[in-house]
């Protein structure tokens, strides 16, 4: 059994179809990555996964329990924990009010504090940074924000959407680093990515959507390879 | 109004507004403490259309039939307790302290509950189903307009014959002004309430939430916030800083509660909140405070009638050089 199944997800804003028929799994430990065009789906998934658009089909289960309707919030609970696109950092908060966003669901005192120092050990900026208002954080700093944040919840499932979007060269090579990291630690990790060359090289598995659509999936290597997905998301003629 | 303004016209000649310099400066003390007491009010109920703004985006414009239904509450209370309209009676102050506090406590329990009740039945299934803003504006006047009639129709036009259970009196004597128990009493318990409320939304895990929710209600949900539960908090506190607020007013004022006796402070803690920068906690403190002492300032300077229009005066000329208020929009940034 899979930590994540969906099966046959579909959803729509409106008239619009965002997901067709989408089914995928993640297994306990994995690093799996979607990766697709701009308006393929992928956050939208991030969405359905996290509770914030319900699904018009199919349904989705998490450690074995149908949780299709289960109310955002208490999938947080469940330990399915998203840093979302745009990195939503709340920006009247300190960093340090930010990262206890993450553990707002939480009462373990202990672990909590035991999960600020693996945080800090993480983003040592963030430690630096710690009174700083999330607002004027600069866009790398507030992924760090997003993603220890999530590591608050202490996830069992931890939702990337993005994580290298804006950022420079060799920050995008240490979020990688530290992506990879977090996974060795035991958090499972399901990638949204533009950066198909990294994410797929990091990964387990990877699927790629297009227009709402599963249209392949395979292990990370055997995508890398693949030549339709080389011209379509690596850049290679 | 006109006929109002013709007479005090034809009364000073040609110079219809009075300027009264030497008045204000003979009573500046005097009129900066009375307003502060004044301003304390407009500012507890100024926090609950700003914390409600904040996390819906939603002038309740129904706010100020809540701290209507906190006035009938500490007022029925007095009544329960055996306290009759007329002279103030002379009693301990331990049973005065502790009808008092029971009657703030009937005030804030009632008008808590009105909110929370109100945001139930009338904004939570609009949100259901994803209404327009506006369709939550007309709905919020509404249920203004009904509140405040349900209470015409069981009450009456009349205003309740006022009781007074504390009779004001000079404590202090600073340079010549007095300060009286009760403008102290309502300073400081106002000031503790709005500093407690503060220290609530700042710094602990519910007053995270509330910020969240205020700041970006969907990344709140990923982190586990329960929007709903949120929503549910802001109208109590709320709510229940309004009844607090009713019951200093029903102490300040010589005037008995009346159904539409909220209408005029609504706007003006409305005003305040706006002022200060609606959305913003310490933006409502300040807003209120300031605009409680200018506009005695103001009816001592041009006269009781200019009162309010002072008060709108001072929005306006605020809002014309800082838009978001004196502190800015939004809740919680300006702990930062
Ligand atoms: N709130 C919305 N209302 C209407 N349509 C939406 C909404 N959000 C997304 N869509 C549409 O759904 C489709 C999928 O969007 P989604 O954000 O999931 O794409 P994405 O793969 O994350 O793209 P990107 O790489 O640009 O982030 C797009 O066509 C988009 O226009
Ligand atoms: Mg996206």
């Amino acid at each position: 059994m899979a930590l994540l199944e969906l099966h046959s997800v579909s959803v729509a804003y409106g008239r619009i179809q965002a997901l067709r028929d989408i089914s995928l799994t993640v297994e306990e430990g994995e690093i799996v990555t979607l990766i697709g065009a701009n308006g393929a789906g992928k956050t939208t998934t991030m969405k359905a996964i996290s509770g914030l658009v319900p699904l018009s089909q199919g349904s989705i289960e998490f450690d074995g329990a149908d949780i299709s309707k289960v109310r955002a919030d208490l999938r947080v609970v469940r330990g399915i924990c998203q840093a979302p696109e745009g990195r939503g950092v709340f920006p009247g908060m300190t960093v340090r009010e930010n990262l206890e966003m993450g553990c707002y669901t939480r009462r373990d005192r202990k672990a909590i504090a035991e999960d600020f120092d693996r945080v800090f050990e993480l983003f040592p900026r963030l430690k630096e940074r710690a009174t700083q208002a999330g607002g004027t954080l600069s866009g790398g700093e507030q992924q760090m924000v997003a993603i220890g944040r999530a590591l608050m919840a202490r996830p069992r499932l931890l939702l990337l959407d993005e994580p290298s979007m804006g950022l420079a060269p060799q920050f995008i090579q240490q979020i990688f680093n530290i992506i990879t990291e977090i996974n060795k630690q035991g958090t499972t990790v399901l990638l949204v990515e533009q950066n198909a060359q990294q994410a797929l090289s990091r990964a387990h598995r990877g699927y790629v959507l297009e227009t709402g659509s599963v249209t392949r999936a395979s292990t990370g290597k055997d995508l890398l390879a693949d030549p339709a997905v080389k011209e379509a998301y690596l850049g290679v003629a | 109004m006109t006929s109002h303004l013709a007479l005090t016209l034809a009364q000073s000649g040609s110079q219809w507004i009075d300027f009264n310099v030497g008045l204000l400066a003979e009573r500046f003390w005097a009129n900066t403490v009375d307003g502060l007491a004044y301003g304390s009010i407009y500012a507890l109920v100024a926090l609950g259309y700003t914390l409600v703004y904040g996390v819906l985006r939603l002038i309740n414009f129904a706010h100020s039939e809540v701290f209507v239904v906190g006035a009938f509450g500490a007022y029925f209370t007095f009544v329960g307790l055996g306290y009759k309209p007329g002279p103030t009676l002379a009693s301990g102050l331990g049973p005065l302290i502790a009808n008092l506090v029971l009657a703030g406590a009937v005030a804030m329990i009632a008008a808590g509950l009105i909110a929370l009740l109100l945001e139930r039945v009338a904004y939570r299934p609009l949100r259901r189903r994803n209404a327009p803003r506006l369709v939550f504006l007309i709905t919020a006047i509404g249920a203004s307009f009904a509140i405040q009639q349900g209470f015409y129709l069981w009450r009456g036009a009349n205003p309740e014959p006022a009781i007074r259970l504390v009779r004001p009196e000079a404590v202090f004597d600073i340079a010549g002004t007095r300060i009286t128990n009760i403008q102290i009493v309502v300073f400081v318990a106002s000031v503790v309430l709005l500093i407690v409320a503060d220290r609530f939304v700042g710094q602990t895990r519910l007053g995270r939430g509330i910020r969240a929710v205020a700041q970006d209600p969907d990344t709140a949900a990923l982190m586990g916030v329960n929007k709903e539960r949120v929503i549910m908090l802001t109208f109590v506190i709320g709510g229940a800083l309004a009844g607090a607020a009713a019951l200093f007013y029903v102490m300040m004022i010589p005037q008995g509660v009346l159904y539409n006796g909220g209408f005029l402070l609504g706007i003006k803690a409305f005003t305040a909140a706006v002022l200060g920068g609606i959305g913003n906690l310490r933006g409502a403190l300040l807003g209120g405070l300031l605009l409680g002492v200018v506009e005695n300032y103001g009816q001592t300077l041009f006269g009781g009638e200019w009162r309010d229009v002072v008060a709108f005066v001072l929005l306006i000329g605020i809002l014309m050089v800082r838009p978001t208020g004196i502190l800015g929009e939004s809740l919680g940034r300006a702990r930062v």
